[in-house]
């Protein structure tokens, strides 16, 4: 049995973090600072994750984004010359216009859950977790979810063969 | 340990499992033959569409993996049409695969399987994971496919454009699922749908205004598919620049595949809502606002347009906006009428889309100018064309009139039903007066070919394949447009799906 997920300092200082490091990530002029951040971001992330008791969740999200994703960026970075010095200007003339757009859905939904928090209709779930996560996850992915988890694969091959497409250089 | 297996039923998945293979098979054997293949590598993908769907055929309907994966009659029409948009791209790409892409032939041909295969499953889809990972298969594919030229800036342009634009969308999409999962608790469709209308809610039958967020993201994540304006600005060009036959794929393939998404999340999942709790007065004013800035948007725009391609883009939003109209009533008569529709869009835009790759193919050009004097040089090819572009526009007896009879058809039945519908006729108006001026720009490419005297006219002369394709598309405008009976007959099947029967 777990303890139900409770809501409290550390949440907070979690949300601050990935809040902050998230503004960083859209907003810095230098793009390393930014994949740097992004870092600091998902592992925030990863760390709500901690706080419902997701354990097997944040550990994929600590593997695979802040692992995997994030290094290769690092490193695509690095290997792109002169890209570590340049000064990148995020925003473009339509600056105005997104940030309109982007208000709409926010404002939207911050009014949803200032709402259903207000009226407290939306419940956190009252039944008791499995004790082992990650075993009752693997069982859904091999029986019930298993349409999904195999298309997935094609997806990756598919993902990785047209990467391989662009990226290769041709043969003059 | 103690779980019980479904009753996994492989069969039904065959169509699926066959094309997967098939595409694998395709890319193995270009590499094989040391990419000296010629044409043999796309009519070996040809074939693939051939043998899946006889497959599909064969498997007929019934359901597999416990109840994740549905061949009812809703998957097995849409599959057809994906397989049929799959077979005359790969048809019509004969030209470019001769010269532009020599290198990566089987890649080509091997992605757009990719793609069709991930528009199957999410034909076949009753929940929401597989739905949008269904849709992830068709639209990754394809960011690589509309960026196949990588000389071309215009190509990486619209490669590029498109990737943005899609995982926004996809965000968005994802979003909103997450929003129904958490209201409702489970992610197969049909339970979301029992739930919202017994009100067994996480919320304790509270829906508020969670299900109004939700509908937003999900209308900005499917409306990106279709090409339904707000969500439309990728389409001019990433049409424009892709490469012709992928702009026809992404024009019919795609749009279908958006259009299943529509269906199955807002009419198989949410219909039960807008019982208690949304009047289908409001539904159908939501889509109705949709269809009538669909309709407008696309076929003004679409007049000043001078490449052909992006005319065509412009055109393909306003026919979103009619397949919208389609979907006001959600009852039987309008899936069948959308269902039908897509049908004939799919001979009347691959036609059109496989007689303009061929121009290009041997001019190098999509504007509209450089068609003059075609029906001097290639009456063939201008009066294909002057069928098509009639077709489009809805000029019996045509496939395409008889696809906006039947939804317009559908959406006065609806207005005729009761007090409160009258706004329909509103929307049906503005329906019947976009495609005069649908007439003016698709009749200013008829003039051009036929009335504008052009000194060296360009000899196109027809490729096997792609005449076949011109071909195909111009007995599919005649013959369902001259005896729709028996089409209609099969797309009023969809209504009869999954979700219409079972509880």
């Amino acid at each position: 049995m777990v303890e139900q997920a409770s809501v409290g300092v550390p949440f907070w200082i979690l949300s601050v973090i990935v809040l902050v490091s998230g503004f960083m990530v859209v907003s810095l002029k230098n793009i390393f600072h930014c994949a740097l951040f992004l870092i600091f971001c998902l592992t925030g992330v990863a760390g709500i994750f901690v706080l419902l008791n997701a354990e097997f969740l944040a550990a994929a999200q600590v593997l695979i984004y802040v692992g995997a994703v994030c290094t290769l960026m690092i490193f695509a970075i690095m290997l792109t010359s002169n890209m570590t010095s340049k000064k990148i200007i995020q925003t473009n003339h339509n600056a105005m216009v997104a940030f309109f757009g982007c208000m709409i859905f926010t404002v939207s939904v911050v009014a949803m859950l200032w709402i259903t928090t207000r009226d407290g209709i939306w419940h956190m779930a009252t039944e008791l977790l499995p004790e082992n996560n990650v075993l009752v996850i693997g069982q859904l992915l091999m029986t019930k979810f298993v349409v999904p988890f195999e298309v997935v694969s094609i997806v990756l091959l598919a993902a990785m063969i047209g990467a391989i497409v662009l990226a290769r250089g041709e043969k003059a | 340990m103690d779980f019980q297996l479904p009753d996994y039923n492989v069969w039904q998945m065959l169509p699926e499992i066959v094309l997967f293979v098939w595409a694998l098979a395709v890319i193995v054997f270009d590499l094989g033959t040391k990419r000296k293949t010629g044409s043999a590598v796309g009519y070996f993908a040809m074939l693939g569409l051939v043998v899946s769907g006889i497959a599909l055929a064969i498997v007929g309907h019934g359901r597999g993996f416990g109840n994740m994966f549905f061949n009812d009659s809703l998957a097995v029409f849409f599959k057809v049409i994906f397989l049929g948009a799959a077979f005359m791209t790969i048809g019509s790409s004969f030209g470019i695969t001769k010269e532009k892409i020599v290198n990566h032939r089987g890649e080509y041909f091997g992605l757009l399987l990719f793609s069709t295969v991930g528009m199957m499953f999410l034909a076949s889809a009753s929940e929401l994971i597989t739905l949008y990972i269904g849709l992830e298969l068709t639209t990754i594919p394809l960011f690589v496919l509309a960026a196949f030229f990588k000389d071309d800036k215009k190509s990486v342009e619209a490669g590029i454009k498109y990737l943005v634009v899609g995982a926004l969308s996809s965000a968005f999409l994802l979003y909103g699922l997450s929003f129904l999962y958490g209201l409702t608790g489970t992610t197969d469709i049909l339970q979301m749908r029992f739930n919202l209308a017994a009100g067994q809610l996480s919320t304790g039958g509270d829906i508020g205004v969670i299900l109004i967020v939700a509908i937003i993201a999900l209308l900005a994540g499917v409306g990106f598919k279709l090409a339904l304006p707000p969500f439309h600005q990728w389409v001019p060009d990433v049409y424009e620049g892709a490469p012709t036959p992928i702009t026809a794929f992404l024009s019919v393939g795609s749009k279908a595949a958006g259009l299943v998404a529509f269906i199955k999340i807002f009419v198989l999942g949410l219909y039960a809502y807008y019982e208690p709790f949304m009047a289908p007065n409001d539904w159908g004013m939501l889509t109705g606002a949709l269809a009538v800035g669909a309709m407008i948007l696309g076929n003004v725009v679409a007049i000043r347009q001078k490449n052909i391609k992006r005319m065509l883009a412009y055109s393909s939003i306003a026919h979103a906006g009619y397949i919208m109209i389609g979907m006001l009533s959600m009852n039987e008569l309008g899936l069948a009428s959308v269902g039908f529709y897509m049908f004939g869009y799919l001979f009347t835009n691959m036609g059109a889309f496989a007689l303009i790759a061929h121009f290009e193919d041997k001019t190098g050009s999509c504007e509209i100018k450089d068609y003059a004097g075609l029906s001097k040089s290639s009456p063939f090819a201008a009066m294909s064309l002057t069928i098509f572009l009639l077709s489009l526009t809805g000029i019996p007896p045509l496939v395409g009139f008889f696809g906006k009879y039947y939804v317009f058809a559908a959406a006065i039945k609806l207005a005729g039903s009761g007090p409160g519908y009258d706004w329909i006729y509103w929307i049906v108006g503005v329906a019947l007066i976009t495609s005069v001026i649908a007439l003016y720009y698709y009749a200013n490419v008829i003039r051009t070919m036929y009335f504008i005297k052009n000194d060296a006219p360009v000899k196109l002369v027809f490729s096997a394949p792609a005449l076949s394709m011109v071909v195909i598309g111009l007995i599919g405008v005649f013959l369902v447009g001259l005896n729709p009976e028996p089409f209609i007959q099969f797309a009023s099947g969809i209504p009869f799906t999954a979700g219409f029967i079972l509880p």
